[in-house]
């Protein structure tokens, strides 16, 4: 858990190093003032899930593949699905800007879907997890290399249905 | 709105022809006369060649119109301004300068001195006449002259209210290039796009609407986050693509009363819609469970219709002129290619068979080509291919080139060019299908999704 902490962390790092501080997708960083004695925020909280859980997973290009670093951070969300039962998530699917819009809405669904049904596999009911997909309309890190790319090929849990913080 | 009418005082002209104009009944009806080439009395024709390599802008000289009402002199320069521009902008012509004209000016009913405008190596030379009807409306007469041949090749008279003079100044402009080029009409034509503002990462998208030289710009009840508009083959209605439920959904738009209406409402997304060529159907894409497939629904009844069945991504779907075929996008062969299939399913062949992968492929109104979007080697290019997937032709390549469309004379490309990096941003761009004359089109904010219209009636 200390090292996903770490992860998610730096993920805002390097998100705000790369995109500026007000492009960070505001999911990732709500309730960021529910920290806890410990600094981390409550276990039950939407600010736990998006911080210390991880809210998003990545792809490679043209890809809606779950690979091992997304099926881990899959698994804890499922985890906390189940410990969280009143929660509900919508998935948004998102791509990088290298593509047609067309094909990537329906690439952005395909990734929602993908990671949606990962979530399934690990017991989330079916009818908590909605999915959209926004194509390559809703980047969160702005330069055009890979390194901006990589963050935005993502699906993401956007959770209500819980405390924020 | 505009009339095309032949009263008794116009008569033919004593030497030349003079294009006849008949009224097509109801006041809305407005239509282009411009089809068949006249015949020529003698000489060989004045007509801009534009297959070959080395191609050179024909001179076009166009005289001020005359009016003898003083309250017309101000709308005259403003017509002639247009039709210049709609010529000059085709990349088929090279406007002669007013400063330029040595002849006196031409009477209206008189032969001009054909040697004073072959000195100023001009081919054509254009004459003009405004008057006011006696209902008020605009009247204008045009005469094109082949300054080599001593003829006029074209005659015609235009009545519009008088707050349409630019689109009479267009098809004035339609009249001299589809009988000087051998093309088709398209500059009294319009473009609907999203208009782009606020940041890389929370774009504002709205819906606006404009003539296609850039006049006329109005702000559609369209906005937040919505996405590739697309006209009606009738030009009163639009498609486009909607957040407004929260995930991407097909919408109807009339443009008579912007009344907006969701088509269907399925279990997931829709998107990637277009009109068929008789307006009676729409394909679209929709995804279900986190798979593509491509749908035609009947506006009528609202029947949805399955074309595709396949665990690819199946979109971006596109009519032939004639209704029966459609040319799709789908990576069901492992990347990004074209297949046309039976407007009714079935089978599909796949067309492109080149380096790199296609997307948003849209057929010609003349049938013959298809324009795509090309990814290839980290650049975006607009190409066009045969219908058989022969002949591809790249006619551009940057970071980012997307999603062309036709002019309705299918002879220019309009497309949207997007910068890179935190501070990109998107505009319109115009190419003719020669792979010349790339142009930026003005707009006031940047601009992307351009769809153009079909031309006007």
């Amino acid at each position: 858990m200390k090292i996903k902490a770490v992860a998610a962390l730096g993920l805002v790092a390097l998100l705000a190093a790369c995109a500026g501080d007000d492009a960070v997708d505001a999911s990732a960083g709500a309730g960021a003032g529910g920290a806890g004695v410990a600094g981390q925020p409550d276990p039950s909280t939407i600010a736990y899930f998006n911080q210390v859980v991880g809210d998003r997973v990545f792809f490679a290009f043209d890809s809606s593949e779950i690979d091992s670093q997304a099926q881990a951070t899959l698994a804890q969300q499922a985890q906390w699905f189940r410990n969280n039962p009143a929660a509900t998530a919508t998935i948004e699917g998102h791509t990088d800007e290298r593509g047609t819009r067309d094909y990537n809405l329906a690439l952005g669904a395909r990734r929602a879907n993908a990671a949606r049904a990962f979530l399934i596999s690990q017991g989330v009911q079916a009818d908590r997890l909605r999915t959209v997909s926004y194509g390559k309309e809703r980047p969160v890190a702005l330069c055009s290399d890979e390194s901006c790319w990589a963050q935005n090929r993502r699906a993401v849990s956007v959770v209500v249905g819980a405390p924020t913080s | 709105m505009i009339s095309l009418v032949s009263p008794a005082s116009w008569r033919p002209f004593s030497l030349t022809h003079i294009r006849r104009l008949f009224a097509l009944g109801a006041v809305l009806a407005l239509s282009v006369l411009i089809t068949a080439p006249l015949a020529r009395a003698q000489g060989t024709p004045l007509e801009i060649t534009v297959a070959g390599a080395e191609f050179e802008p024909m001179p076009i000289a166009i005289q001020p119109f005359q009016s003898a009402d003083p309250s017309l002199t101000s709308v005259a320069a403003d017509i002639v301004q247009v039709i210049s521009d709609d010529l000059e902008r085709s990349g088929l012509f090279r406007i002669v300068p007013r400063e330029a004209h040595v002849s006196r000016a031409v009477p209206f009913d008189s032969m001009p001195a054909f040697a004073d405008w072959r000195v100023i190596n001009a081919d054509a030379l254009v004459t003009g006449l405004l008057a006011r009807a006696e209902d008020g409306r605009l009247r204008v007469q045009f005469r094109v002259f082949d300054t080599q041949g001593e003829e006029q090749v074209e005659g015609l008279q235009l009545l519009s209210a008088p707050e349409d003079w630019r689109r009479v100044a267009h098809k004035v402009a339609d009249g001299i290039y589809s009988r000087l080029t051998g093309e088709g009409p398209y500059f009294d034509s319009r473009v609907v796009f999203v208009d782009e503002t606020g940041p890389k990462g929370d774009r504002r998208k709205r819906i606006a609407i404009m003539d296609q030289d850039g006049a006329n710009l109005r702000y559609l009840p369209a906005e937040g986050l919505v996405l590739t508009p697309r006209f009606a083959p009738s030009d009163r209605a639009i498609l486009y693509i909607s957040y407004d439920t929260g995930e991407p959904q097909v919408y109807l738009m009339s443009l008579d009363g912007g009344q907006r209406e969701r088509l269907g409402n399925f279990p997931g997304m829709t998107f990637a819609p277009r009109f068929s060529p008789d307006g009676s159907q729409v394909v679209l894409s929709l995804a279900q469970d986190g798979n593509t497939d491509i749908y035609a629904m009947t506006l009528a009844g609202r029947q949805m219709r399955r074309l595709t069945s396949h665990p690819g991504i199946d979109t971006g779907p596109s009519f032939s002129p004639d209704g029966t075929q459609i040319v799709f996008e789908s990576d069901r062969g492992g990347s990004q290619q074209l297949y046309i299939m039976s407007n009714a399913g079935g089978e599909p062949r796949r067309i492109s068979f080149g380096r790199g992968s296609y997307g948003t492929p849209v057929w010609s109104p003349r049938g013959d080509l298809i324009a795509f979007t090309k990814i290839l080697g980290g650049r975006f290019h607009i190409g066009v291919m045969r219908t058989d997937g022969s002949d591809e032709r790249l006619l551009t390549s940057s970071f980012l080139d997307e999603g062309p469309t036709w002019s309705p004379n299918g002879r220019v490309l309009m497309f949207f060019r997007e910068s890179p990096g935190q501070s990109g941003s998107a505009q319109m761009m115009s190419i003719d299908i020669t792979g010349r004359n790339l142009r930026v089109v003005p707009t006031p904010n940047a601009a992307s999704d351009p769809a153009w219209s079909p031309l006007r009636r």
